[in-house]
Parts: structure tokens; C-alpha cells; sequence
């Protein structure tokens, strides 16, 4: 109680004698770190050292300087009042992360709706004539179509397929040896997924030597060889889709796999004495015990094949039909240098996932993962 | 309402035989329970069945019909799983509902039918909630609920009571005693807990290692254990036992320890007759082990010497752990009487209660000697 009054009324010049080296400290330290970042920056920015030299000045640089700045600001925030720290430390803590995330992902963004609403070298404002394009023209809409076709028969394919080959794997003697094998795509690229089934559905002509698995195996049962890939429009995006669906079934399965594992066993024998077949069980009690990881696939999966692009460009490049959103920005953006309408068919695409983001966001929210 | 027969009931998993020609014939509304320590084969045998699991040998019959083959939901059985099964995504109502549903019952006799086991145990108020609302005494009462509703031939429980605090089990206990009574329908209760097979039962089934031990009303099993196993699992504290032999000493039979001997009751000498002078175990209950100074009258009683290890005092009786040559054994003696730690005491065995068990036949768990 007396130290208390003591300190309360002690004047700020005694105050300060007490606390300048602190506040010397607490002020140098900072920024003598931020020196030595600097040197490491300009170091790695300008210098003609041996590769080996900058990699590993890279490594500690960059770990390190982590590691210093986060312990460095937390120093400095445990210097304050202690009220003070409270209101202060979540900034520390979240602070770089939001910086980054606004620097990488926001500033871009907020970019590429400024370039949408401008002519195609961003010198003049067109309104959302960029968009009205997007809405209309013949391309888009084949790729609105298309895109819609990935989802639709995409998404389902490799969620019924993954369903049902986690239960199935699930009650069968070899299940690690099936899952591998389903899950086994999932470590291939999509460019390189896109460049093997660009070869099963390889096309030449009847004359010549089938190189495509699929027209070696018709030819083999005295078939005619079919250019699978562009025939009938717009079904053969199926094709294409079959790719995707390859993919991505093994990360459903793997991931209903683990869901099918924590339903209690008890619950469904208890359902089995309640009278219930096996079908009842799956729809009545795995079913809704599963629900909230089917949505998480789900919606992970339409993303997915919303930001297609890969598989098309690699496959057919766009070609016979198979345009899809991805691929039509790329081309406006890149091979156009049409800026400002590229950068809309980008917005679109933003637009159109951010549902879902915020649908799966709240089904996360609702089972307390966050 | 049906009788139950396990007759000659193997079942093996793997290598591992769980059932050893188990033959048990439970009358119709008979509450049987099957008691014994874990690991004993008492739930595998209730899971048979049940159906949950395909038995290896032998039959079961459900009334005068062979349910081998005939899947859970036609053996007309309801069970109430230890974990209560609950069915998480449903509410109370829907749980109980579930199995009539399934049925294809019409809506107002499956309300009717909800409505009434609801009243019975009382909890109407809850049976709009989900089961993660209720607490575990509800969540027991409702999956109990699950099973009357179903108005089944025989009712199965396995370990109902297991989840629930002490105080709440011995209320629920004698609840489960009352529905068998207004039910009138064939109850077996799987338990590790004698003190819930003496207090429920009609019969108890002990069962160890896959074997039956005895099947008895709780009277006869406590009185007149068939073999050492049953002796020491039924009763707590647990049967005292001492290896000894039996002499002849003029006209009476001694039971000689290597601490002590006691003169067995004129009445039972025809009995023993021919193990004279063979090895036998001897058992004696806490209960019958008396302070000699309140030794009830009319007892064959017999004085031994011994030496206080430890007394606990538990208000109405006074547990004694006394110390006799090398081995310790437990006295329940009358509270009144006076012990302190280190006496060396006189305590009367109740020889008309006596157990002797003949190690011969079965060296692992001898039989008694009838």
C-alpha cells in the first residue's frame, strides 16, 4: 500500500530518472534490428557474394529476422503499462500476417477492380462495359457454360465417388492398398495430370499407329479411333472433366475416409437392432453424421473447378468448345493485352467464389474449428 | 415376451475363443443379468444375441425360434448401449421414433407409443431437444425410452448404468427393477457390478473367461457358490480363503490350516466325510467372521487367533483386515467392538457358513464340495 502511494505521487522528472535507460533501451534496440534487417535486404538485393553465401544469408536472414522482429515487438509491447500491453499485443501477434495478406492479396485485388472499370492499357475509365462484354460475348458464355459443367458434374462425380469408395474401402480387408492407389493422382500436377490424359485420348487417323490408350484399345477391339477431345460440343468437356474428377476424388475419399471413422460404431448397430438395412444406416445415420465434411468437399471441390485452368489449357488449350473462365482470362490478360477486360472476368471469378468462401467459412465457424 | 436359449453357443474370434459352449435357458419374463469381470464373454454374449455378432457353433433360439441367421431388425429385440447410441443429428422424439418409423407404424400410433414410454419415464418435457442437450441420467432415460417404445420380445442392456454417478445409479437401478415389473417382458442386463446382478435378478449368469460359472437366483449364488470363482466374485469384501486339509479328530471333522483349526458343524461331518485328509480349500465370508464379543447367538461358532493389520470404520460395520500366519483376510465385524492396530485377537468363524472348495477336479478354480 505504500510503494503504491509512493509511485503515485512521484514527480515524471523522478519517474523519468527511473525509467529513461528503459526508454533508451526500448527505443534503441528496435532500431539497431531494423539496421541490421536493412544491411541483410540490401545485402541480398545487391550483392555479388557466391550463391551458397546469399542462400544461406537468405535462410538466416529471412527465418531469423522472423523470429527477432516477432520476439523484438513482444519485448517492446511487454514494456508498456500493463493495460496498454493488452490492447497492444494482438497487433503483434496478427499484425505481420495482415500485413502480408494486404500486401499480396489485398492491394492486388483492390488493382485489378481499378483495372477492370479502364480500357485495355488502363489510360481511360469505360464504366462496366469491360463487364457487359464479359456477359455477352460469345466466348464467355461458353465458358460460363462450361464452367458450370465442371461444377455441376465435376464436383458430383468426385464426391459421390469419393463417398463411396471410402465406405466401401472402409469394410474391405485391403483398404490401405485402394486408398493409395485413389489417392495416388492427388501427388501429380495438374499440368502433368492434363499432358497423361491428353495422351489417353490421343487422336491420329485409322492408318496410322493408336499412341492413345483409349484409341488403342477401341482400335485393339476393331473400333474406330475417335478424337475424343473435340468431338460432339459440349460434351466433350466430359472428357476433360474425367481428368479433373481423376484428380481429385482421392482428396474426398481421403477426407470422408477419416469422417466414416468417427461415427461410433455403437450408433449403427444401435440402428441395425432400431430395424434399420444397410441403405437406411448410410442415409439415415452416416449421412447427417457426415454432413458438415461433405459441405467442407464440397465447396473446397467447386472452388476447385471454378479456378480450372490447368487441365483445359494443356488438354485442348481452350479449343473445340472447352473454354472455361480460367482459360479465357488468361488469354484476355496475356495473350490479348486486354487489361482492363482480362482484370473483369478476374473480378467475376472473385465474385463468384466468395459465396461459397463465406458458406464454407460459416460451416467451419458452426463446428468450432476456428 | 419369449424365452431366450443359448444352447451350446461357441464363439471364437480368430484365435481367441470368447464363448465356451455357453447353454443358458432364460425363462420368459425372467431379468436375467450376466455378470462378471471384463474380458469375460458376459457382452459378447448379449451382442449374440443381439445379432451383432455371428455366433461360430451351437444356436440361439428366441422363443422357439432359431435366430442364427435372422439379421438384428427381425430378431425383435431392443438393446440400450452403454454409450446410449444416442442418434446425435435427431431429436428425443425422432430417436424413439426412428425403429416404429422404420416399421412403416402408422403416425398416431407412433406419437401415441412416444408419447406413453415418454410419460413412463418421464421425460416428456425433453422430447423436442437433441440428445446433446440432455444430461446423462436423461440420455440414459431416452435411449431406454428407444427401446420400450419398440414393444420388443426381449429387452438387452448393456451396462446401462456404467455412465452414470453413484447416486443417480443406485435410483436408476431400482427404476430399471419397476419397468421390468410394469413391462413383463424378458430383460437381460449385462453388468460388471455384482452389487447390481444381486440387487436386480431374478437369475445371475457369472460368467469368467467365456465360461459359465453358475446360473442361479442371487440367494442360492451368494448361500451356496458352486465353485471358488463365484465365491470370491459375488460379495464384497471378497470371500476370505485359506488352503488347508480336513482331519478327523475323534467323531469330528477339523478343517487345519497352517494358522489354525476349527471343528466343522456336526451336521455337515456326512458331507466331507471323504475328503478327510485331503487337500481342500477353506472359505469364509467377511460377514461370518465375528468380534467374539457379539458372536449372534446359535452359530457354530470357532475361535481363531489373529493379529490386527488395519481396521476401517464404516459406520454401521467395522472392516478388519487381520493378519493369520502368513496370509490376510477380512472380518465385517459388528461396530461396537473395540480393535486397535497391532492387537493380537480372538475372532469367531461362523462354521455353519463355511465354504470348502475340493482343488482336485480343477486345480484353477475348485469346485465346492457338496
Amino acid at each position: 500500500m505504500q510503494t503504491l502511494t509512493k509511485t503515485k505521487k512521484a514527480s515524471p522528472l523522478v519517474w523519468l530518472g527511473a525509467n529513461g535507460l528503459r526508454i533508451l533501451v526500448s527505443i534503441a534496440v528496435p532500431v539497431i534490428t531494423f539496421m541490421v534487417m536493412r544491411w541483410g535486404f540490401m545485402f541480398l538485393r545487391d550483392s555479388e557474394a557466391p550463391k551458397l553465401v546469399i542462400a544461406l544469408v537468405a535462410i538466416i536472414w529471412g527465418v531469423g529476422g522472423v523470429a527477432v522482429l516477432y520476439l523484438l515487438m513482444n519485448w517492446v509491447v511487454e514494456q508498456l503499462p500493463t493495460d496498454w500491453t493488452r490492447r497492444v499485443q494482438p497487433f503483434v501477434f496478427i499484425g505481420p500476417a495482415m500485413a502480408i495478406l494486404t500486401w499480396f492479396l489485398l492491394i492486388p485485388t483492390v488493382r485489378t477492380l481499378y483495372l477492370s472499370v479502364m480500357n485495355r492499357n488502363s489510360t481511360e475509365f469505360v464504366g462496366l462495359s469491360n463487364y457487359i462484354a464479359a456477359f455477352t460475348e460469345r466466348a464467355m458464355i461458353e465458358s460460363f457454360r462450361n464452367n458450370l459443367l465442371w461444377i455441376l458434374v465435376g464436383t458430383s462425380a468426385c464426391v459421390i465417388l469419393g463417398l463411396l469408395i471410402a465406405i466401401l474401402a472402409d469394410r474391405s480387408s485391403f483398404e490401405t492398398v485402394a486408398k493409395s492407389l485413389i489417392f495416388l493422382p492427388m501427388a501429380i500436377s495438374f499440368v502433368g495430370a492434363g499432358v497423361i490424359w491428353r495422351f489417353i485420348y490421343y487422336y491420329r487417323p485409322a492408318n496410322l499407329t493408336q499412341i492413345g490408350l483409349l484409341n488403342a484399345v477401341i482400335v485393339g477391339l476393331g473400333g474406330e479411333p475417335q478424337a475424343w477431345t473435340t468431338l460432339i460440343q459440349p460434351w466433350n468437356n466430359l472428357f476433360l472433366i474425367l481428368a479433373g474428377v481423376w484428380l481429385q476424388t482421392g482428396f474426398a475419399m481421403v477426407v470422408f475416409s477419416s469422417a466414416l471413422k468417427g461415427v461410433p460404431e455403437d450408433l449403427l448397430e444401435a440402428a441395425r437392432v432400431d430395424g434399420a438395412n444397410e441403405i437406411q444406416i448410410f442415409f439415415g445415420i452416416i449421412i447427417p453424421q457426415i454432413k458438415g465434411t461433405i459441405i467442407t468437399v464440397t465447396t473446397t471441390i467447386v472452388i476447385f473447378f471454378l479456378k480450372i485452368f490447368d487441365i483445359v489449357i494443356v488438354m485442348t488449350g481452350g479449343q473445340y468448345g472447352t473454354e472455361v473462365i480460367g482459360t479465357q482470362f488468361y488469354r484476355q490478360f496475356f495473350s490479348n493485352r486486354n487489361f482492363g477486360y482480362g482484370s473483369a472476368i478476374a473480378i467475376l471469378l472473385l465474385i463468384a467464389v466468395i459465396p461459397i468462401m463465406i458458406y464454407n467459412l460459416r460451416q467451419f465457424g458452426e463446428r468450432e474449428a476456428f | 415376451m419369449a424365452s431366450v436359449t443359448y444352447d451350446h453357443v461357441v464363439k471364437k474370434f480368430g484365435d481367441f475363443t470368447a464363448l465356451h459352449d455357453l447353454c443358458l435357458d432364460i425363462k420368459d419374463k425372467e431379468f436375467l443379468v450376466l455378470v462378471g469381470p471384463s474380458g469375460c464373454g458376459k457382452s459378447t454374449a448379449l451382442r449374440c444375441l443381439a445379432g451383432l455378432e455371428e455366433i461360430t457353433g451351437g444356436e440361439v433360439r428366441i422363443g422357439d425360434r432359431v435366430v442364427n441367421d435372422v439379421p438384428p431388425k427381425d430378431r425383435d429385440i431392443a438393446m440400450v448401449f452403454q454409450s446410449y447410441a444416442l442418434y446425435p443429428h435427431m431429436t428425443v422424439y425422432d430417436n424413439m421414433a426412428f425403429g416404429l418409423k422404420l416399421r412403416k407404424t402408422p403416425k398416431e400410433e407412433v406419437n401415441e407409443r412416444v408419447k406413453e414410454a415418454a410419460r413412463i419415464l418421464g421425460i416428456e418435457p425433453l422430447l423436442a431437444r437433441k440428445p446433446r442437450e440432455l444430461s446423462g441420467g436423461q440420455r440414459q432415460r431416452v435411449a431406454l425410452g428407444r427401446a420400450i417404445v419398440r414393444n420388443p420380445q426381449v429387452f438387452l442392456l448393456d451396462e446401462p448404468l456404467s455412465n452414470l454417478d453413484a447416486k443417480l445409479r443406485v435410483q436408476t437401478r431400482s427404476e430399471i427393477s419397476k419397468l421390468h415389473h410394469n413391462l413383463q417382458t424378458t430383460f437381460i442386463y449385462v453388468t460388471h457390478d455384482q452389487v447390481e446382478a444381486m440387487t436386480m435378478a431374478d437369475r445371475i449368469a457369472v460368467m469368467n473367461k467365456g465360461l459359465l460359472q453358475q446360473l442361479d437366483t442371487p440367494h442360492n449364488l451368494y448361500d451356496h457358490p458352486d465353485n471358488m470363482f463365484v465365491a470370491g466374485f459375488i460379495g464384497s469384501p471378497s470371500t476370505n480363503f485359506f488352503p488347508a486339509h480336513l482331519r478327523n479328530e475323534g467323531d469330528d471333522i477339523v478343517v487345519e490350516t497352517g494358522a489354525f483349526r476349527v471343528k466343522l458343524p456336526a451336521a455337515v461331518r456326512e458331507t466331507y466325510k471323504s475328503y478327510v485328509d485331503k487337500e481342500v480349500i477353506f472359505g469364509i465370508r467377511p460377514e461370518d467372521v465375528h468380534a467374539v464379543d457379539y458372536i449372534p447367538a446359535g452359530i457354530s461358532s470357532a475361535l481363531v487367533d489373529a493379529k490386527v493389520d488395519v481396521t476401517e470404520l464404516m459406520g454401521n460395520e467395522i472392516f478388519l483386515y487381520l493378519l493369520i500366519g502368513g496370509n490376510q483376510f477380512v472380518a465385517r465385524v459388528d461396530p461396537r467392538a473395540k480393535y486397535s492396530i497391532g492387537d493380537e485377537v480372538q475372532v469367531a468363524l461362523n462354521m455353519d457358513n463355511c465354504h470348502i472348495f475340493d482343488p482336485a477336479a480343477n486345480p484353477d478354480n475348485p469346485v465346492a464340495i457338496r
